[in-house]
C-alpha cells in the first residue's frame, strides 16, 4: 500500500473514532437539555452522568489526533485549511472550549443549572453542524485559491442547499447515534425507565437519519457530480450500511439485545463514513488538493506509521480495560460501585 | 483596529493562549507525581492524612485538566490557524513529535479516568497506586514530546532546505535535536517545582487562617520538602540550559544578559536600564567574572555577545527583564522552601524549639511563594519565545512571513480575551466552591466512621 493510502486511511480512523465518541457525548449533552425541558431529566440524567464521567477527556483527543495525523500525513492541507478556517474554525474552538469547561461544573453537582444544561446541551448540536462544515467545505467550491492567497466564501456556504444538509445530517446523526448507545447502556442499567425514554429518543431519530441521508446524496449530485459518480461506483458500502440500519432499528423495536443494535449502528455508520471518504479520494481539497500531491516524504510517513502502530499497541489495552471498568462492568453501570 | 499589524495580532493571541495553557499544563505535568507520591507515603505509612491529601488534589486536578484540556485545544489548532506556514513546513519536518505527544496525553487521559473513579474498588489499595504510574508517564511524555517540537524551533535540524524546497528529512533527527535535552530537563523540573510550591502555598493558607489540623501541618511540610528537592534539581536543569545557549544558540542568552560584547571575562548584569542607542546600561547590578563562570564554567571563557549578529537578528532587549525576574523567583522558591525544610529538620531534633516553624511570616512568604512559582514559569516561557526571535523558525522561517494573511485576526483576539477571562473565573469560583463545601476536617470525621 503506498504512503498516501495509508496516511489517509489513518486519518480517517480517528475521525470516525471521533464520530462514534464525540456523537454519544454531543447527544448526551442535548438529552439532558431536553429531558430538563420535558421535565424527564430525574429519569435519564443519572444514566448519562455515569458514562460520561470517566470517559470525557477521552473525546477531545481524537479530534486532535485526526488534525495531527493529517498534517503529519498532508502537511500543505494545513496551509490551506489554516487560512481559509481562522473565522469558523476560531468560532468551533471556542464552543468546544465552553464545553469542555463545563464538564468541571459536573464536580460539584451543577448539572442541575439550566445555564449549564442549555450551553451543554446547544454547544451539543452546534459543535458536530461547524464540524460537519468542514466536510462541506472539502468538496471544493466554497474556497477560492488563487496563489497564496486563500479564502473561504461565505456567503456561497450559507446559500448552498448540500451544506444544509450536511448540518442537519450531522444534528440527526449524533442524536441517533447518542440515543441508541444510551438506550443499550441503560438497558445493562436495568433502569428500566431510563432505557424506555431512551429508546424513543433513538426511534424518532432514525428514520430521519436516513431520509436526511438520501437527501445528502441527492444534493452532492449537484454539487460535486464527479464525487458522486464515484460514490456510485462503491454503492455496495452504502448498501451495507442501510442494512446495519434497519437491522439495528429492527432490534430498538423488538426491545432485544441493545448491545448487538448499537453495534450495528456503529457498522451502519462506519460504511457510509467509509464509503464517503473513499469515493472522496483521491482530494483533500476539492480540486486544489490530492493525496498524491500533498502526501509528506517517505522518512516522515514511515515514522508516523511506527508511531502509530506502538500508540495502537499501547492505547488498544488501555482503552480495553477503561471499558471493562466503566462501560461494560455491570456493578459500575448499575451504580454499586 | 485597521492599523492593527497583523503579526502583532497573531502573536498576542499565540502568546494569550500559550500564556494561559501553561499554567494547566504545568499543573497537568507536575500535580500527577505529587498525587502518586502522596499516595504512596500514605499507604506506605499507613497515615490517612496523606491518602486524604492525594484524593483532595486529585479533585482538584480534574478540574485544571478540564481547562488544560480545551486551552491545549486551542493552542494545537491555533497553531495552524495563524501560523499555517509554519505549520506547513513543521508538519514535513516535526511532525512526529507532535503526533506521538496526543498519544501520550491520551495514555494520560485513560488512566486518568480510571484513577479519578476507582478510589475504593480494588481489594488491594496498592493496585489503585499503580493506575498512577501511566499517568505519570503520560504527562511527563507529552511535555517532552511537544517541548521537543519548541526544542526544534530553537534549533531545528533533520532537514535541508534547498532553494524553499525541503528535502532530506530525517524526523527522528528533528526530534532529537540538540536544544531538546536541556530544554526537557528545565521544562520538567520547573513544572515539579511551581506544582509543589503552588500545593504548599495552598497548605500554608489554611495554617495562616488558624487552622491547626495535623492535615494541613503534614502537608506543608511534604510540599516543602518536594519544593527543595525541585528547586535544586530545577537550578541545576536551568545552569544546563543556560550553559547550552551561550553554546548554541548564543544571541539569545546574549540578549537575556544584556551582553553586547563578545570577551572573555564577562561581567552579568542584573537588572537595570538600557539606553538601545548607545546600548549603555543604568542602575544595574554588575557582578564581575560571573557571565563566563555561568556560561562556561570558568572566568577566563570567552562568551559571545550581540556584536556578533547583525541588528536586525537581535532578540528584544526586554526579554533581559523576563530572564531577572525568572531567575530572581527561583532564588526566591529555593530559599524559602531552604529555611522552612532546615527549621523543621531542627525542631524534629530539639533544637530552635523557641520559633514555631508555622509561624506567620513564615507562612506568608510560602504563601507569596505559591503565585511567584506560576509567574517564574511565564517569565520563562516568555524568556525562551521572545528571545527566539525575529525568528519562529531559527535561521530558517522568520514569524513575519508564517504568519497568516486571513482577515479579522484581531476580532479572534478579543473573542479569545474573551473565552480565557470568563475560563478563569470559572475555574477560580469552581476549585474555590468544591473545597470550600467540603473541608478535610469533615472529611476525615466522615472517613474515621468508616474506617
Amino acid at each position: 500500500m503506498e504512503l498516501h493510502k495509508i496516511g489517509i486511511a489513518i486519518a480517517w480512523i480517528f475521525l470516525y473514532g471521533y464520530l462514534i465518541v464525540a456523537s454519544i457525548d454531543f447527544g448526551a449533552g442535548f438529552f439532558s437539555f431536553y429531558g430538563k425541558l420535558t421535565k424527564r431529566d430525574h429519569i435519564i440524567n443519572a444514566i448519562i452522568d455515569r458514562y460520561l464521567s470517566p470517559v470525557w477527556e477521552v473525546t477531545n483527543v481524537f479530534l486532535i489526533f485526526f488534525v495531527y495525523a493529517v498534517i503529519g500525513f498532508f502537511p500543505d492541507v494545513a496551509y490551506m485549511y489554516g487560512v481559509a478556517l481562522l473565522v469558523p474554525g476560531s468560532v468551533a474552538l471556542l464552543l468546544i472550549a465552553i464545553r469542555g469547561s463545563f464538564y468541571a461544573f459536573a464536580n460539584y453537582g451543577a448539572r442541575k443549572n439550566t445555564v449549564y444544561l442549555f450551553v451543554y446541551g446547544v454547544t451539543g448540536l452546534f459543535i458536530p453542524a461547524s464540524l460537519a462544515t468542514l466536510l462541506t467545505i472539502s468538496e471544493g467550491g466554497f474556497i477560492s485559491v488563487d496563489g497564496q492567497r486563500v479564502e473561504l466564501l461565505l456567503h456561497q456556504l450559507v446559500r448552498s442547499p448540500y451544506a444544509w444538509v450536511v448540518v442537519l445530517l450531522a444534528i440527526v446523526s449524533v442524536l441517533f447515534i447518542s440515543a441508541s448507545f444510551l438506550t443499550y447502556y441503560a438497558d445493562r442499567a436495568n433502569d428500566t425507565e431510563a432505557r424506555e425514554v431512551l429508546r424513543r429518543f433513538a426511534l424518532y431519530n432514525s428514520l430521519p437519519t436516513i431520509f436526511v441521508s438520501f437527501l445528502a446524496f441527492f444534493t452532492i449530485r449537484t454539487h460535486n457530480p464527479e464525487h458522486f459518480e464515484r460514490m456510485l461506483s462503491m454503492s455496495w458500502m452504502f448498501m451495507a450500511s442501510l442494512a446495519c440500519f434497519l437491522l439495528a432499528l429492527a432490534l430498538i423495536i423488538q426491545r432485544k439485545w441493545y448491545g448487538t443494535a448499537f453495534l450495528f449502528v456503529m457498522l451502519q455508520f462506519a460504511f457510509a463514513f467509509f464509503g464517503y471518504g473513499r469515493s472522496h479520494l483521491p482530494y483533500l481539497l476539492y480540486p486544489y488538493l490530492t493525496v498524491e500531491s500533498g502526501v509528506t516524504s517517505d522518512a516522515m510517513g514511515v515514522a508516523l506509521i511506527a508511531a502509530f502502530v506502538g500508540g495502537i499497541l499501547l492505547l488498544i489495552p488501555s482503552l480495553f480495560l477503561l471499558m471493562r471498568l466503566f462501560v461494560f462492568s455491570a456493578t459500575y453501570v448499575q451504580g454499586r460501585k | 483596529m485597521f492599523a492593527f499589524d497583523q503579526v502583532i495580532a497573531a502573536r498576542l493571541l499565540t502568546s494569550l493562549t500559550l500564556g494561559f495553557h501553561i499554567i494547566f499544563a504545568t499543573m497537568g505535568v507536575g500535580i500527577p507525581l505529587c498525587i502518586s507520591l502522596a499516595e504512596f507515603v500514605g499507604l506506605w505509612k499507613k497515615d490517612v492524612h496523606y491518602l486524604l491529601l492525594a484524593r483532595r488534589w486529585a479533585r482538584g486536578y480534574v478540574i485544571t485538566v478540564a481547562v488544560g484540556v480545551v486551552t491545549g485545544t486551542c493552542i494545537a489548532l491555533q497553531l495552524v490557524f495563524l501560523w499555517p506556514g509554519f505549520m506547513q513546513l513543521a508538519g514535513k519536518v516535526i511532525g512526529l513529535p507532535l503526533f506521538l505527544e496526543t498519544f501520550a496525553f491520551f495514555f494520560e487521559a485513560i488512566f486518568l479516568g480510571m484513577y479519578l473513579y476507582t478510589w475504593d474498588r480494588f481489594q488491594n489499595p496498592w493496585l489503585h497506586w499503580v493506575l498512577s504510574v501511566p499517568i505519570i508517564i503520560g504527562a511527563v511524555g507529552s511535555a517532552c514530546f511537544i517541548t521537543s517540537v519548541n526544542a526544534f524551533m530553537n534549533t531545528p535540524q533533520g532537514f535541508r532546505l534547498e532553494n524553499g524546497v525541503i528535502t532530506a528529512i530525517d524526523p527522528w533527527q528533528a526530534m532529537f535535536n540538540p536544544a531538546a535535552p536541556s530544554k526537557v530537563a528545565h521544562v520538567l523540573s520547573s513544572a515539579f517545582l511551581t506544582v509543589s510550591f503552588v500545593l504548599a502555598a495552598i497548605a500554608a493558607y489554611h495554617l495562616y487562617r488558624k487552622k491547626q489540623h495535623e492535615y494541613y501541618q503534614k502537608a506543608l511540610g511534604f510540599t516543602m520538602l518536594l519544593s527543595l528537592v525541585f528547586s535544586v534539581l530545577n537550578t541545576v536543569m536551568g545552569d544546563w540550559s543556560g550553559k547550552f545557549l551561550a553554546e548554541s544558540q548564543p544571541e539569545k542568552l546574549a540578549a537575556g544578559e544584556w551582553h553586547f560584547h563578545t570577551g572573555a571575562r564577562a561581567k552579568l548584569i542584573v537588572g537595570g536600564i538600557l539606553h538601545e542607542d548607545t546600548l549603555e546600561t543604568e542602575y544595574a547590578l554588575g557582578i564581575p567574572l560571573l557571565l563566563s563562570i555561568l556560561a562556561k564554567g570558568t572566568p577566563d571563557a570567552k562568551v559571545i555577545g550581540l556584536d556578533q549578529f547583525p541588528r536586525e537578528l537581535w532578540p528584544p532587549l526586554y526579554v533581559h527583564y523576563f530572564f531577572d525576574l525568572m531567575v530572581g523567583l527561583g532564588a526566591y522558591l529555593f530559599v524559602v522552601s531552604f529555611l522552612f525544610v532546615g527549621l523543621s529538620f531542627l525542631q524534629k531534633r530539639g533544637k530552635l524549639t523557641r520559633f514555631s516553624r508555622y509561624n506567620r511570616p513564615v507562612l506568608a512568604a510560602i504563601m507569596a511563594g505559591g503565585p511567584f512559582a506560576v509567574l517564574a514559569t511565564e517569565c520563562g516561557w516568555i524568556f525562551a519565545e521572545v528571545g527566539r526571535q525575529p525568528w519562529i523558525l531559527r535561521g530558517v522561517l522568520r514569524t513575519g512571513e508564517a504568519v497568516t494573511p486571513a482577515a479579522y485576526l484581531p476580532e479572534m483576539l478579543v473573542l479569545f480575551v474573551l473565552l480565557y477571562v470568563f475560563l478563569a473565573v470559572l475555574v477560580t469560583s469552581v476549585l474555590v466552591r468544591l473545597f470550600r463545601k467540603t473541608p478535610p476536617e469533615v472529611e476525615l470525621e466522615a472517613r474515621k466512621i468508616i474506617l
